[in-house]
């Protein structure tokens, strides 16, 4: 059998096309390996061994196996979203894009670890222990989509499925050495994601090649009437018009992305990324995003205070870890069930928003920041006007070791520093392997218009081919 | 930037969050930390800016008037059964009002 670790999702069609082995034999193989290098890995939360496949399934991705982070809901198997609040429970239905990928005939083999709600850049703040790096077992691999990013570089997946709030696919696609995509607010359903920020989140997809990313987007695409923020409109085929040449596309690259904090052999990478796009024949254009350096603030305190307010549904009453049989009055309930249920940075977060939101804080913090992202979004839409996409680092430095950032939180959330721009604004965006620092991979990110995700994976696409 | 530890019990509170006496105070230290670090804002006039909620550009998306879904029985079974009390097909609390 072909070695499965390196199967594209478009090799695994070929190769079922010419009867090179059937899906089951496939889907036992993955079993076989994730069994094998999981307990050190820690990549997957729960794998399902027995899960049926549906033979008569004539979907394109028909026996297609991939990974599902564990904060996006498959209906009867546990979804603990990486925290003990949940470590019981089990999803009632299932996502969109859960729906939509058995419908094209795509195989689950079972979900992967996360920082606790996706809080989180290392996947350290998972209940259930740190996932590693398959390029260096000492190290993080990124967060809070971890699990997935680390499953699909070890090759223990085809591809896999995301969350990213303010970076955590393309942070960890970065640290792992995989393509991560996250796609335009409004264009993946996030019905049965687990919500932490609502007006950040989106699902994307963590896969080997660009070519993969555009395929799974294909599928999960589209307006869903459960997601009122999905928008209407017809959905185009992303591998269209993929290969077509660069050549006089602009591209820009905000100063304000190569200053203080960039790691220099990193800055060395991904420069030697834009003289490559130069050569392809792009355009390349100094620009400016001059509100950058307060992005980051803004993030950190819209996100917690979303979080805050989507977490207070984890009562210990409805579902999930309680200790209602301790106590004997409601408060106890809720002080005893998630002062004990949630984890450190998930009880951090949730104290931040809630002060930035208490009375008296609100226009200080909240407002000030809602105002600062409408800044960020105006310097992206100014950019857009004189160039067709945007590129930079997708992390100031390549992975770093378990337990280097535990101790400090504000440093953990400075790593965000690249991403958490293009969440406020909303735009699309991707993490692309263009190189390797002492062996760990450094990640190229690709920013581009709202919904016009054709032209960051066409540029994706031609960087990786040529 | 210095959040007292009053301030620290009155928002876990809010926060419905059971804290022990040391996690209030590293509370107090961490999150004043980050605080600072947010004031980095205030360096930015932004009197005449529109605040952003979200960016879909999307407003007032309604569903067409209707009777939704058909009643899934098995389904509402199904999550009833995740309550860590229950009687019945019902979900129990304590109460609220002291006896």
């Amino acid at each position: 059998m072909t070695d499965i670790k390196k199967l594209t999702i478009k090799d695994t069609i070929k190769a079922f096309k010419e009867k090179e082995f059937s899906s089951e034999e496939l889907r036992r193989e993955f079993l076989k390996s994730i069994k094998k290098e999981n307990k050190e890995l820690n990549a997957y939360l729960s794998v399902f061994e027995k899960e049926a496949l549906n033979e008569k399934n004539d979907g394109v991705f028909s026996g297609v196996p991939c990974a599902v982070k564990d904060n996006i809901l498959i209906e009867d198997t546990i979804c603990t979203a990486g925290s003990k609040i949940l470590g019981n429970y089990v999803s009632t239905y299932d996502a969109t894009v859960i729906k939509k990928l058995r419908e094209a005939g795509a195989v689950f083999l079972g979900k992967t670890n996360l920082d606790e709600f996706a809080m989180g850049s290392s996947t350290e703040n998972s209940a259930f222990g740190p996932t590693k790096n398959p390029h260096d077992l000492t190290r993080v691999p990124g967060g809070s989509s971890g699990g997935s990013a680390a499953a699909v570089a070890a090759g223990l997946a085809v591809f896999a499925l995301g969350s990213d709030t303010g970076g955590s696919i393309r942070f960890p696609a970065s640290f792992c050495g995989v393509v991560g995509l996250k796609p335009t607010y409004g264009r993946v359903s996030r019905r049965g994601l687990m919500a932490m920020a609502s007006s950040l989140d989106q699902i994307g997809t963590l896969t080997k090649n660009v070519y993969d990313a555009a395929l799974v987007l294909n599928i999960i695409a589209g307006r869903d009437e459960f997601d009122s923020t999905t928008v209407m409109g017809k959905v185009p085929d992303y591998t269209d018009g993929i290969d077509k040449s660069i050549k006089g596309l602009k591209i820009g690259v905000p100063k304000e992305y190569f200053g203080e904090g960039l790691d220099d052999e990193v800055k060395n990478s991904i420069n030697k990324a834009i003289s490559k796009l130069q050569n392809l024949g792009a355009e390349i254009i100094d620009i400016s995003l001059p509100h950058s350096e307060y992005a980051l603030a803004a993030y950190y305190i819209i996100m917690p205070c979303e979080a805050s307010a989507n977490l207070a549904r984890y009562d210990g009453i409805k579902y999930g870890f309680s200790e209602a049989g301790k106590v004997n009055n409601l408060l106890d309930v809720y002080l005893g069930s998630r002062g004990n249920g949630f984890g450190e940075e998930a009880r951090r977060r949730i104290m931040l928003g809630t002060y930035a939101l208490s009375a008296g804080y609100y226009d200080a913090y909240y407002r000030k920041a809602q105002q600062i992202r409408t800044l960020v979004k105006n310097d992206f839409d100014e950019a857009f006007k004189k160039v067709d996409v945007i590129i930079g680092p997708t992390a100031p430095t390549v992975a770093f070791k378990l337990g280097e950032k535990t101790a400090d939180p504000l440093e953990m959330y400075l790593s965000d520093i690249y991403t958490v721009a293009i969440n406020l604004a909303g735009v699309p965006a991707i993490s692309i392997p263009c190189g390797f620092i002492n062996k760990l991979p450094v990640g190229l990110q690709i920013i581009g218009r709202h919904f016009d995700e054709a032209t960051i994976l066409r540029v994706g696409h031609n960087f990786e081919n040529n | 930037m210095s959040l007292s530890k009053m301030e620290i019990e009155h928002i876990a509170k809010l926060a419905r969050l059971g804290l022990s006496e040391k996690e209030k105070e590293k509370l107090s230290q961490e999150l004043s930390g980050i605080l600072d670090y947010m004031k980095k804002l205030n360096e930015i006039d932004t009197k005449n800016v529109e605040p952003t909620a979200q960016v879909s550009g999307l407003l007032n998306i309604f569903r067409s008037d209707g009777s939704p879904q058909k009643i899934d029985v098995e389904r509402i079974k199904k999550i009833i059964s995740q309550a860590p009390e229950r009687e019945d097909n019902f979900v129990k609390t304590k109460p609220i009002l002291g006896r």
